[in-house]
């Protein structure tokens, strides 16, 4: 209700739950990875922290996801183009961090450079030696492409599944240009060879952990974010343009200015996980703009529950989970069609997505024992409210 | 149009429609629809399906560009045909749309709070916060259409005469000048659309009018000048007497 109290309204039971099990995670993982003598049943491999570190910043795309196709219904199917530029923001600096220790032991130019036989830096790897510049550029890369692609799109009122083809097409021309070499960027096999980052080895255990924490606390950071912005007035508004958008307009909101806000904030989280994903598995290339992968991370969402935050992340961490279980094994080559399965099973079966479920089976619930507790005291209500469809 | 130009000058009208014509894939819709509302009238529209009742709306509240003619607002100050949609209802024109659209997720109270005249702007909303005087206003609204019970409901589980009177009081807590009311009958029963016409009528006391209906029992109940349009432009316009005595009138509703 909009007269509770700010705090109340922003941590309801479900994101205490979630937060302090996030906190839960970030504390025990690097606990039992350092201080846990080896072979120990409480040790937990290296190689284990480096994958929920990457999980937890899956978990950070999807609920940057989330929070447009959810609340504003908006479906980007080009998210993973914000994913990489974060990305590629970090590796640039990763990169300037090398130094003389590349093949070619130059001082200023990334080998791929030298190799290319260029003589000097683009304009536009200059700063990516300073982290803090690096840290800047990661949200304000994406967060500019966003506030551009947005401004036109949302302006001409694209929506639907027109907004999320033209999504589509923007990360497709990200990934060909990503993939020449004279683009700048390392070509196809994009950077890599990282050695530290702040001064400490990115293949070192304490710098593992310290990513992995990191991510977790980005993904605290961008949930309360998000919480505060769907608990406010604002939410509302957004919920409103989700389900009326016509009817937001004739109240007389600009609806336009709050698509293209909350799709600017949303392009800066997904650049944030992006910039952490990539210290941690090492390497960044044009793959990762590729069309597949935007919708591979809505997959995640729906399958967790639109409209919850929550699922969100926890739907990347089981499809993700999934896919390093299945890729992994015999049946590797069917992935994508268990991918498939799944986000057609959901869509079938599971509209709402685990969250979403689980939520509307304790409404109803709760509906009942009220409805028990004020026996006739009026007529009619307890009908749950529709839930948005999981297509737009 | 020089004309037109002195006209919107020295015209005393609410709202100003003068040869306004709409066509889709070559259909007319609109076809050189002039009329004028009074400041503080109450003005009901009727006329057979398809008439153009509904794209006449569209055009008023900037949904629909027309193809000619004049659109004005308060004394001719605004060009309606000039602005869109936002613009228009910060004017101060609030719309109920033909088919009952309220937020459906949201709660009774919640649906009248994004609607209460307020800064509209992202950081606004953003950093709102309830006051005392707002929860008030909001009462009172409720109570103007007999809804206060209901305030922490979710809209979505209205009945269809309730989700009516909530739109139309979303429309109240805007606080327009001018409330453009599609249709507010249709789907209720006899005692809910006599209830309408009542509540109508009481807001009329403050407030400018225009009402889209098909019900005869009801646009008699209101008893208000009548305009009946026909093939997208005016066909009548006096009392409901005059205009249902009217031979062309006569002719449209019983040919159809
Ligand atoms: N967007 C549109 N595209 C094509 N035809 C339309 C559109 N809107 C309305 N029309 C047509 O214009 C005519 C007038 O419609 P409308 O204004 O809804 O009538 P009323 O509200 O009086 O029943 C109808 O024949 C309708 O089919
Ligand atoms: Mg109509």
């Amino acid at each position: 209700m909009m007269t509770s109290h700010p705090l109340i309204r922003l941590l309801d039971r479900g994101s205490t739950l979630f937060l302090v099990l996030l906190a839960a995670f970030a504390i025990a993982i690097p606990v039992s990875n350092l201080l846990m003598p080896e072979g120990s049943a409480l040790h937990l491999s290296t190689y284990f922290v480096a994958l929920f570190g990457k999980y937890v910043c899956y978990g950070l795309l999807a609920l940057s996801i989330d929070l447009i196709w959810g609340y504003v219904g908006i479906l980007s199917l080009g998210h993973g183009a914000f994913f990489a530029l974060g990305g590629y923001a970090m590796g640039m600096y990763l990169m300037r961090q090398i130094g003389t220790r590349g093949v070619y032991a130059n001082p200023i130019l990334p080998d791929f450079m030298v190799f290319l036989n260029w003589s000097e830096l683009p304009f536009f790897w200059y700063g990516f030696n300073s982290f803090a510049y690096a840290m800047l550029m990661v949200l304000l890369v994406p967060g500019l492409l966003a506030f551009v692609f947005g401004w036109f799109a949302f302006r001409s009122r694209v929506t639907g599944v027109y907004l999320s083809i033209i999504t589509q097409a923007m990360t497709y021309a990200l990934l060909l240009g990503f993939f020449r070499n004279n683009f700048g960027f390392g070509g196809n096999n994009g950077l890599t060879d990282f050695k530290d980052i702040l001064g400490f080895n990115v293949q070192a255990e304490g710098t593992r952990n310290a990513l992995l924490v990191t991510s977790c606390i980005a993904l605290a950071v961008c949930f309360l974010i998000c919480r505060a912005i769907v608990t406010s007035k604002f939410g509302k508004v957004l919920i409103g343009i989700r389900d009326a958008e016509s009817r937001t307009r004739f109240l007389g909101y600009r609806v336009e200015a709050y698509k293209l806000f909350v799709f600017t904030v949303s392009a800066c989280m997904a650049g944030v996980a992006g910039a952490l994903y990539v210290p941690q598995v090492g390497i960044i290339n044009p793959g990762e703009f590729a069309p597949g992968n935007s919708i591979e991370a809505v997959i995640w969402v729906a399958v967790g529950g639109r409209g919850t935050l929550t699922g969100a992340v926890l739907g990347a961490f089981v499809v993700n989970y999934a896919k390093t279980f299945f890729t992994s094994g015999a049946l590797a080559p069917y992935w994508l069609f268990m991918l498939g399965g799944l986000f057609i099973g959901t869509t079938l079966f599971l509209p709402r997505g685990i969250i979403g479920t689980y939520n509307n089976w304790r409404a109803g619930h709760a509906d009942k024992a009220e409805a028990k507790a004020a026996e006739g005291a009026s007529a009619g209500g307890g009908a749950s409210p529709a839930q948005p469809s999981a297509a737009e | 149009m020089a004309t037109v130009q002195a006209d919107r000058k020295t015209t005393s009208s609410l709202l100003y429609l003068d040869g306004i014509s709409v066509s889709f894939d070559g259909f007319k819709a609109l076809n050189e629809l002039s009329f004028i509302v009074e400041p503080g009238e109450m003005r009901a529209i009727i006329g057979p399906n398809g008439a153009g009742k509904t794209t006449m709306m569209d055009v008023i509240t900037g949904k629909t560009r027309p193809d000619e003619g004049d659109v004005f607002f308060e004394e001719g100050k605004y060009d309606l045909s000039k602005l869109d949609e936002t613009e228009i209802a910060t004017l101060g024109i609030g719309r109920k749309f033909q088919k009952p659209t309220v937020f459906e997720m949201h709660t009774v109270e919640d649906n009248l709070q994004l609607s209460l005249k307020n800064d509209r702007s992202v950081k606004a909303t953003l950093f709102w916060q309830s006051s005392a005087e707002q929860e008030a206003r909001i009462d009172q609204v409720l109570d103007i259409v007999r809804l206060k019970h209901l305030r922490a409901r979710v809209a979505g589980s209205l009945s269809h005469g309730q989700k009516q009177w909530l739109e139309i009081a979303m429309l109240l807590a805007q606080d327009p000048k001018l409330l453009l009311v599609d249709e507010p009958v249709a789907g209720m029963t006899d005692v809910e659309t006599m209830q309408t016409a009542e509540l109508l009528r009481e807001i009329n006391k403050t407030k400018t009018v225009v009402v889209v209906e098909h019900d005869m029992a009801f646009v008699r109940e209101l008893g208000v000048k009548v305009t009946c349009l026909h093939e997208g432009s005016v066909l009548a316009e006096g009392s409901i007497d005059q205009v249902s005595t009217n031979d062309r009138v006569v002719e449209v509703y019983l040919g159809r």
